[in-house]
């Protein structure tokens, strides 16, 4: 992209004319060491998304985000965020990452205030030093995750639930359109799923685009509007009621999942045809009622209530 | 009372006091880094990756610490590249590469024992430093300096959160090679004061002692570099009393330093940690009574 004209260069600084996407085309990533981790891999999101990444570990999850990071670069294809590169959308500060609890270390010198201040750094100058308005930010952003008793705490001190609202706190003091969460659920108490989802669905309906890969099956239905399922390339991608299919499910996790299926004399005793199905990877379950599969949709918490 | 001064009246002693303490300030800095993410020994291999530059720097007439920083970038890089390209741990990978870099440097000093000192670059002399040497160390211990302050900040973000600092646009493999081009740097200011066997105290010492007494990375830093250039302006004052090496007195004291704090420091010291201990112990005491955080 080349911009020559002063006037037309700050108008795109400005976020909002950048709209929150993902674009995925034909990527594939090979290692160094030789090993192919994606390949063919394509889909596209739009602004007010949130979109589960789904696979078994080892399918090329964590390959695609570095890849959307720009940390990978790859060897076929093309990866656009808000129809930028990678590494042109960070420095715009587009992309806000929300790492995996065992990637951080927990025994480094800082507190709950220092980590959410990281996220204002692409905003300041050489030196880094905050504006007002970037700890006005701050201050926003850890109350807006109810962490405001704990700022003062440093990391190690927190429960798994307060950790990851720190790194939450975070990817919204940095104002990242694109935000990627890398299994933000685990370890986590169901309080905080619960606070976790709701402030993802604030996000979304903010115009921001949702990333997140996730194990946690039984819960994507109930806050997922899109779905990306890998192995070692995207098997389907599209809206959850057609994508998270328990067909699809079952290509994607291949004899991985645990899978219970119960119908007849094991489910009720009148003759009534219909059967539940439950696939899990011991963290959350997903259960989908009926025959094959082939069209089912999984059931959503809303759905069992209502009916 | 006028023989304390005595240090002071002595040019060599001046000059050795505030070097010690500039390049104890600089280690000090670096320090901070180094140990939080898990490369101490980092700083042990490149001290004595160095010695085949000082040797072969001797040998060719060039200054002393070109060479020593070409080895030492070329044996950061070696460490690099074996760790890429094979499954070696990185303990392996440190330990083949720099022994080899030592044994090659005591091989080159060995075929010309009249060029250089070996003995000067493993324990360091600094009481009889040249002025150029001096000004040589200077230069690095000012840079070095120089850089660190005004880049603290994006090194905390790289070592802290690699993926975070790339994703707010700070370049992290470019901050990379600039510390580990630092350290080599320092490690190469180091060897004229406390001699190779000793840098990796002057890079480890400090930065784990602050570690202890505080929470905060800024603090962290400036009671490192506090310690660094406190305890290498003594140590050299003292080692005109002590008649002994100045390195040796140097790391003595910040192992000194050290102790202190692994025993009394306030929260993460091992007294407070018995305290700890017992309090909670007493608090849950079958009588009933509870303990509050």
């Amino acid at each position: 992209m080349t911009v020559s004209h002063p006037a037309q260069r700050t108008a795109l600084d400005g976020d909002e004319i950048l709209q929150a996407s993902i674009s995925v085309q034909g990527v594939a990533v090979t290692y160094p060491n030789g090993t192919t981790a994606l390949k063919d891999a394509s889909f596209e999101l739009g602004p007010g998304t949130i979109c589960g990444l789904v696979g078994v570990n080892g399918s090329g999850k964590s390959t695609l985000f570095k890849a959307i990071m720009g940390f990978v670069a790859p060897s076929a294809g093309e990866i656009r965020v808000a129809g930028l590169t990678p590494r042109e959308a960070q420095k715009r500060n587009l992309v806000a990452y929300v790492p995996q609890a065992e990637d951080v270390d927990w025994n480094f010198p800082v507190l709950v205030e220092d980590v959410v201040m990281m996220g204002r750094y692409g905003r300041m100058g050489f030196l880094r030093r905050p504006s007002e308005n970037d700890r006005q930010k701050v201050d926003e952003a850890i109350e807006r995750v109810g962490m405001t008793a704990y700022r003062k705490r440093q990391i190690g001190e927190l429960s798994g639930g307060q950790r990851k609202r720190v790194f939450l706190a975070r990817a919204l003091a940095q104002e990242g359109r694109v935000i990627l969460l890398d299994e933000p659920f685990t370890g986590v108490d169901v309080t905080t799923e619960t606070a976790i989802i709701e402030l993802m669905r604030e996000l979304k309906s903010q115009g921001h685009l949702m990333l997140v890969s996730t194990h946690n099956l039984g819960s994507v239905p109930d806050f997922c509007d899109q779905v990306v399922l890998v192995l070692r390339t995207v098997l389907a991608a599209g809206p959850t009621a057609a994508t998270f299919t328990q067909a699809n499910l079952e290509r994607a996790f291949g004899g991985v999942l645990r899978h219970f299926r119960l119908d007849g004399a094991a489910l009720h005793e009148d003759d009534d045809r219909r059967s539940v199905t439950v696939l899990t990877d011991d963290e959350r379950p997903v259960v989908f009622y009926g025959g094959s599969g082939e069209r089912d949709e999984p059931l959503r918490r809303g759905d069992k209530e209502s009916g | 009372m006028t023989e304390l001064l005595t240090p002071f009246a002595y040019d060599y002693m001046l000059k050795a006091m505030w070097v010690s303490a500039l390049v104890g300030g600089m280690c000090a800095f670096l320090s901070a880094y180094l140990m939080l993410k898990g490369w101490s020994l980092m700083g042990d291999a490149l001290a004595h990756s160095v010695v085949p530059g000082v040797a072969g720097a001797y040998l060719l007439g060039l200054p002393y610490s070109a060479g020593a920083f070409v080895a030492g970038l070329l044996a950061a890089l070696g460490m690099a590249f074996v760790r890429s390209q094979s499954r070696l741990r990185e303990d392996a990978v440190i330990g083949l590469v720099f022994t080899s870099f030592f044994a090659a440097g005591l091989l080159l000093a060995s075929l010309n024992p009249v060029s250089v000192n070996v003995q000067s670059i493993v324990l360091g002399n600094i009481l009889g430093i040249a002025d150029e040497d001096a000004i040589q160390v200077v230069i690095i211990s000012v840079v070095t300096l120089s850089i660190l302050l005004l880049k603290w900040k994006d090194l905390m973000l790289v070592f802290f959160d690699e993926g975070h600092a790339r994703s707010v646009g700070i370049n992290a493999g470019a901050l990379k090679i600039l510390f580990f081009t630092l350290l080599s740097a320092a490690v190469v200011a180091a060897l004229q004061t406390v001699g190779a066997c000793l840098v990796i105290a002057m890079v480890v010492t400090p930065g784990a002692t602050a570690y202890l007494l505080t929470d905060r990375f800024p603090r962290l830093l400036a009671l490192a570099v506090a310690i660094g250039v406190v305890t290498s302006f003594t140590g050299a004052y003292l080692s005109y009393f002590l008649d002994g090496a100045t390195g040796g007195v140097i790391v003595t004291l910040q192992t000194l330093v050290f102790l202190a704090a692994f025993l009394f420091a306030p929260k993460y010291g091992l007294l407070a940690a018995r305290r700890r201990a017992a309090e909670t112990g007493i608090a849950t005491a079958p009588d009933g009574g509870q303990y509050r955080p």
